[in-house]
């Protein structure tokens, strides 16, 4: 009797995390209906968000969130692949544990730090010594000048993919490292054999066994990316306007604006409006998230059957 | 003559030879040199942050700090009840999110390894590890403050254990993977039921696995700041009630770090100090655990 109870009680909690997430869905849908029966799917390619005049559509925070999501990629894939091959072919033995565990510290900082540290911290050295100089190299210059033109106050676009890229380093490299562990050492060693370099073994054995499960960390971390919310809303400014291609322009992101606005938008349009962003973003890092878990399992099934 | 030609091509030979293995040479030194840097990369930004959290953290921190409220603007004050709410909420949000979070563990590593609910389970519990943490903050929002037209603590209580429960599933079903299958039909030879080998042998043997994961998930919400925005909101006075507001010490730091108010600011540094050690301390001990255990 004990024993079927407790078998109950575990069943019980797996349905539950199943339940979880459905229930996040039906109550965003419900939660956002309004917003959803009025503009459909133009929410997503309207520019105008005024709540004083109850309009919405959701371009601004969309772009911001992809613009500055792609940005963390650009910088934070290569850095990670440096990092998971200096720590799976250069470092010595020793050096290895406190090195990846350093860089594991570096995803546990809580967000907020992030932020903080990025509003009041590195946005103000970003503008005087990256911002300013480029503006004054760059003036009249067509498109590289309206890249770097807006006010030099180190909050915008940039800043903010700088600091999420520092923030997904860890998760992106602490994947590739693991996967580049399990390319086995046999066909490592075959490659040295034939005289390869450290480089050649990496780029030519050790990615393309590894392929999936590289785009599969990328993916995690792109997800991260996405659905970050505090450091991306002290430092990105908070502008509910596209209309300028500049990297240091204040813009928006779904996240930002959210944690921003919510509370203090009442119910009606506008909160609907904003659980319509929460929906698209759950949907969008759902997608990005599934794509990630297929292939990092993808790598594990061949990884079972070449071995 | 011929014999100088073969001589002069061999010779050409020779030197493409020499030539491609020195940039074969030159590409690896270079590609080595830059992974270098890409860890230096990385360890200049923890080193900077910490830094900067130190420096400008212990200047904020004072006894008031940890005594005093949550002052108005250019008031003296601490953030006392901040780092009470948060210290409440993140308990009672372990508390309520463990045990959920072990049994589901127990039934992906011991019930039902293969089945279709498994691997659902599964996928959907790495889903959640990942989701963005406001979407739960506007989940908690939809179902529970709209529905009772307050903001409160269980709120907060809620969302956080929302957080605590995939990142459990996670570490039980692993730890309870690494348990030896011998040690299980051990206890059945013995004629142990099914639910007791489990609590007191396989649980028990992986204990400190678990333990880590419960560590590694109150680490994760003490900092978490979304889901709390629109859930437990934020409070200025020292209250315990969770059917009210609660301030947090993550929303607190929000709150005063976008403010143009010297004093809030510096409470704000010395919040983020204290989180980031809590945090910091807390990953390092689960840490700790795991190798003392291996």
């Amino acid at each position: 009797m004990a024993d079927r109870m407790f078998g109950w009680a575990a069943q019980g909690a797996a349905w539950l995390t199943l339940a979880l997430l459905f229930s996040i869905l039906v109550s965003l849908v419900i939660g956002a209906w309004p917003a959803i029966s009025k503009y459909g799917l133009g929410f997503l390619t309207s520019t105008t968000w005024d709540p004083v005049k109850n309009e919405y559509g959701g371009l601004v925070m969309i772009y911001g969130t992809i613009a500055t999501s792609v940005i963390a990629l650009l910088i934070a894939v290569p850095v990670s692949f440096g990092i998971a091959l200096f720590l799976t072919e250069l470092s010595p033995t020793w050096l290895k544990r406190p090195l990846g565990t350093a860089i594991e510290l570096l995803a546990a900082v809580p967000s907020i730090v992030y932020g903080m540290w990025g509003l009041l911290v590195f946005g103000p050295i970003l503008a005087t010594y990256v911002q300013q100089p480029l503006q004054s190299l760059l003036t009249g210059v067509p498109f590289l000048g309206a890249l770097v033109s807006g006010p030099p106050v180190g909050i915008g676009i940039l800043s903010a993919g700088i600091i999420l890229a520092i923030m997904i380093i860890p998760f992106i490299a602490s994947v590739m490292r693991d996967v580049f562990e399990v390319t086995p050492v046999l066909l490592k060693e075959s490659a040295y054999g034939l005289g390869s370099t450290t480089w050649e073994v990496v780029s030519k054995v050790v990615l393309p066994y590894t392929k999936a499960g590289v785009v599969g960390g990328i993916m995690l971390g792109l997800g991260r990316a996405l659905g970050e919310t505090m450091a991306v809303t002290f430092v990105i400014g908070n502008f509910n306007q596209l209309d300028s291609l500049s990297l240091f322009q204040a813009a928006n992101s779904i996240t930002s604006a959210l944690a921003n606005e919510f509370a203090e938008a009442g119910e009606g349009l506008h909160q609907a409006a904003l659980i319509y962003l929460g929906l698209v973003l759950f949907f969008i890092t759902f997608v990005v998230l599934s794509l990630s878990k297929l292939l990092l399992a993808q790598l594990r099934k061949s990884e079972g059957t070449n071995t | 003559m011929s014999a100088v030609l073969a001589n002069s091509q061999k010779e050409n030979y020779e030197n493409a030879r020499v030539a491609k293995f020195n940039r074969r040479k030159l590409v690896n030194r270079i590609a080595l040199v830059l992974s270098l840097a890409a860890m230096s990369f990385g360890l200049f930004w923890l080193a900077w942050i910490l830094f900067e959290t130190i420096r400008l953290g212990i200047g904020g921190l004072s006894i008031a700090t940890l005594t005093q409220m949550t002052p108005a603007p250019n008031e003296e004050g601490g953030i006392a009840n901040a780092i009470y709410g948060s210290f409440l909420m993140v308990m009672l949000a372990t508390f309520v999110g463990t045990p959920i979070g072990i049994m589901a563990g127990i039934y992906l590593a011991e019930y039902n390894t293969k089945g279709w609910l498994a691997s659902v389970t599964r996928f959907v519990n790495d889903i959640l590890l990942s989701a963005p943490s406001i979407v739960i903050g506007l989940f908690v929002y939809t179902v529970v403050v709209s529905q009772f037209k307050s903001y409160s603590g269980w709120a907060g209580v809620m969302a956080l254990a929302l957080i605590v429960i995939p990142v459990v599933i996670r570490t039980t079903e692993n730890m309870l993977q690494l348990v030896p299958p011998g040690l299980r039909e051990a206890a059945y030879a013995l004629g142990a039921p099914k639910w007791k080998v489990i609590l007191s042998i396989t649980l028990r043997s992986a204990r400190s696995g678990v333990v880590t994961g419960v560590l590694l998930a109150v680490a994760r919400i003490a900092g978490e700041t979304a889901p709390l925005l629109f859930t437990a909101l934020n409070n200025q006075f020292w209250t315990s009630n969770l059917n009210q507001p609660m301030a947090s010490l993550p929303v607190t730091i929000f709150k005063f770090a976008l403010s143009p108010y010297e004093n809030w600011q510096k409470l704000a540094w010395a919040g983020v100090f204290l989180i980031t050690v809590a945090v910091l301390g807390l990953n390092i001990l689960a840490r700790v655990l795991t190798r003392a255990k291996n």
